[in-house]
């Protein structure tokens, strides 16, 4: 099993007639992706790789069903977007649009919460669950290559770390039972402590690896939940230590950014050490130090 | 965006929140006469877009025309913390009962925007921390309606028309920071004084950057500049750096921010190039410079990039080193980055250089770096083997 999806989940792709967006419906659908339409407001009626597309969700749900959606709209069209998936019983939304002003971002996961829709992003580069189905872009054209099934959960703040944990596991036998990117963002619809219990309850997932960056309060609130509730093997890197010398600079993700004593590595990893955490300095050793506890 | 404290208050004035009164220099030689119309005791504050300005001696109480000349020409000459004096705000000086904190933001664990209030003038870095902090969580649909805002503040035990007061202030805040799109506005200190009047002694707000386009009418509506500042002056190759990002929108291939070391990184994505510039100062090299590229850039930009990176002085080798890349293209990166090369004059068979990049169309790059003799490294080692390799081989050269 995995989490959130799998091999008979129907997806349904928002903005499918974008130049990226239908590659990536096209990689989608050779991986065994169920992509059951696509939704392009005035486009209905298209087919892109042989997909329907139609002009609104609530049409594309009625017509072919759906029980996810992958939105990739541009960015002041995408609280509508997300907010007409919801209204179309769409209870998993993939958000991969970036730049999304803050206050739609509120408003559409205030939304969500309220109707028991679940969001992932925005600026998520989505999930896999590998050789199960993709919801986003993740392993890009080739992600058999990179992942592979298996006992290990990814939480990840970076699209791009989410294939490069999976591929150093992967090339060392270990596989993933599904991996999350949660997007780069400050406000993101789904964060740690959102799946941590999903993967808690999953009984394919024997231990969860998480890629944590500076900034925020998101890892000091996984930290007290792994402490208190979560009983699986938990592994931790971190990139960009030395940004916790550099207070008030922000490098790469829109959240990464420590003031002075507040959202600092070091207290992070303070916190994950005392929650029973392994935190290791150099992500290569991570294949070692997960098939010394699996 | 950052605004500076004075058009924080244009803004307020315009959302009718009490605001001392005041006078805006921008020219040192207007001192004195705009001195003279506020009186004193009042008030001198520098305006620069920095925190902690009352703690290192940016804001101060001035008694008389010579303590004013002094603090004018001081700061209008150095600049303040670094940067230069946009102007210098004269207020007031306020009779001064009680100082409060309040602010919105964002809270990122409820996913809402949050009023956030505390008595007494307080850090901003201590707020988050502080726990006598009272907060409510707002529902976007609902707003902060007056009810809300004087439940909240009479559970904070403001009684009368202290209380009106205070909620009429919370929720004309909290409708400027949805109609400006802020993702902070604070009021810090709001101030209480001896004849029950409050007045917002200071202003800070952000607006999203990722709004700014929106915004554009309310921007020029009220004369706001749009900028984009760093907590330092960009250098010049930062600047370089922006406008080579810039050059198209396909893609992401800058920002760059500057060090002191002498190896060139090209390195990507977000979360990787964290990653590896922890990993080459874990090994002991020395990184000249951070920066990202993702999102399939064109060969041009990578090109332009590698160039402007390689025309630091002192500069003795490049590493090249992504994640597994998923929607950039290996083949388009090895052939910019070799073309920039090329264009400085470098052998790349010669000069100390590693490739780590594999993913999408990764056969065609590895051929290409093949070609140019170029070591390279694919996805079955890590980014950090990688990172190791230039550091150590740049040991030796030495």
């Amino acid at each position: 099993m995995a989490i959130l999806a799998d091999r008979n989940t129907r997806v349904i792709i928002q903005g499918i007639t974008g130049r990226e967006a239908a590659t990536m419906s096209q990689e989608m659908l050779a991986y065994g992706t169920k992509v059951v339409a696509g939704v392009t407001p005035g486009k209905g009626g298209q087919k892109v790789h042989g997909i329907p597309v139609f002009d609104t969700m609530i049409e594309a749900v009625e017509k072919c069903g759906g029980d996810a959606s992958v939105v990739s709209v541009p960015p002041l069209f995408a609280k509508d977007a997300v907010m007409e998936a919801v209204e179309a019983g769409i209870k998993l939304i993939i958000v991969l649009t970036e730049r999304i002003p803050k206050s739609d971002v509120i408003e559409m996961l205030a939304y969500a919460e309220s109707k028991g829709a679940r969001i992932i992003g925005p600026n998520s580069p989505g999930i896999i669950c590998p050789e199960e189905t993709r919801l986003g872009y993740l392993g890009g054209s080739n992600p058999q290559k990179a992942y592979k099934k298996g006992p290990v959960g990814i939480i990840s703040r970076s699209g791009g770390m989410c294939t490069e944990l999976a591929n150093i596991l992967t090339r060392q036998g270990i596989g993933q039972s599904t991996v999350v990117g949660i997007g780069g963002d400050p406000v993101v619809g789904t964060i740690y402590t959102d799946l941590l219990p999903l993967f808690q309850e999953d009984e394919e997932t024997q231990a969860v690896v998480l890629f944590c960056e500076p900034g925020g309060k998101k890892e000091e609130a996984a930290a007290e939940y792994i402490k208190e509730k979560f009983t699986k093997k938990v592994v931790v890197f971190f990139g960009g230590r030395f940004v916790d010398k550099m207070p008030g600079m922000r490098f790469g993700h829109a959240s990464v950014i420590v003031r002075p004593g507040y959202g600092t590595t070091e207290e992070k990893i303070k916190l994950f050490k005392s929650a029973g955490c392994i935190v290791v300095e150099n992500y290569s050793e991570i294949p070692r130090v997960l098939k010394e506890v699996l | 965006m950052r605004l500076y404290e004075f058009e924080g208050k244009r803004l307020f004035k315009e959302w009718g929140l009490p605001v001392p009164d005041g006078e805006l220099v921008e020219r040192e030689e207007d001192l004195l006469e705009k001195g003279k119309k506020i009186g004193f005791p009042l008030v001198a504050k520098v305006q620069v877009l920095k925190g902690g300005r009352g703690r290192a001696g940016g804001v101060k109480v001035i008694n008389d025309e010579n303590e004013l000349l002094d603090f004018g020409k001081k700061f209008f000459k150095e600049g303040f913390l670094g940067r230069p004096t946009r102007a210098i705000l004269l207020e007031k000086k306020l009779d001064v009962e009680k100082e409060f904190y309040l602010g919105i933001t964002i809270d990122e664990l409820a996913k809402r925007n949050c009023l956030l209030f505390t008595e007494g003038g307080v850090d901003v870095e201590e707020i988050a921390k502080s726990g006598r902090v009272l907060r409510l969580h707002i529902d976007p649909f609902t707003g902060l309606k007056s009810f809300l805002a004087k439940g909240f503040f009479a559970k904070a035990d403001f009684k009368g028309k202290t209380l009106l007061d205070i909620s009429d202030i919370a929720v004309k805040l909290y409708d400027l920071y949805i109609k400006m799109d802020a993702t902070m506005a604070e009021i810090n200190p709001l101030i209480l004084t001896k004849e029950k009047k409050f007045f917002c002694a200071d202003s800070r707000i952000e607006i999203d950057d990722d709004a700014l386009t929106r915004q554009k009418g309310n921007l020029e509506k009220f004369n706001l500049p749009v900028r984009e500042e760093k907590e330092r002056e960009p250098t010049e190759l930062e600047i370089k750096a922006r406008e080579i990002d810039q050059l198209d929108h396909r893609g992401v291939a800058g920002r760059v921010v500057e060090f002191d070391g002498d190896i060139a990184l090209i390195i990507g994505g977000g979360g990787a190039s964290l990653t590896v510039f922890d990993a080459i100062l874990r090994y002991g090299g020395k990184p000249a410079n951070y920066c990202e590229i993702g999102g399939n850039p064109t060969v041009k930009k990578v090109q332009k990039l590698t160039e402007l990176l390689l025309s630091k002085k002192g500069i003795k080798g490049v590493a090249v080193i992504t994640n597994v890349l998923s929607n950039t293209r290996v083949d388009l990166v090895a052939r910019g980055v070799i073309k920039g090369m090329l264009a400085k004059g470098i052998d790349p068979s010669k000069f100390p250089v590693v490739f780590r990049v594999p993913g999408s169309w990764e056969e065609e790059g590895f051929k290409i770096l093949e070609k140019y003799g170029i070591k390279y490294f694919t996805r079955e080692q890590t980014m950090d083997e990688a990172a190791k390799y230039i550091v150590e081989l740049l040991k030796k050269e030495a």
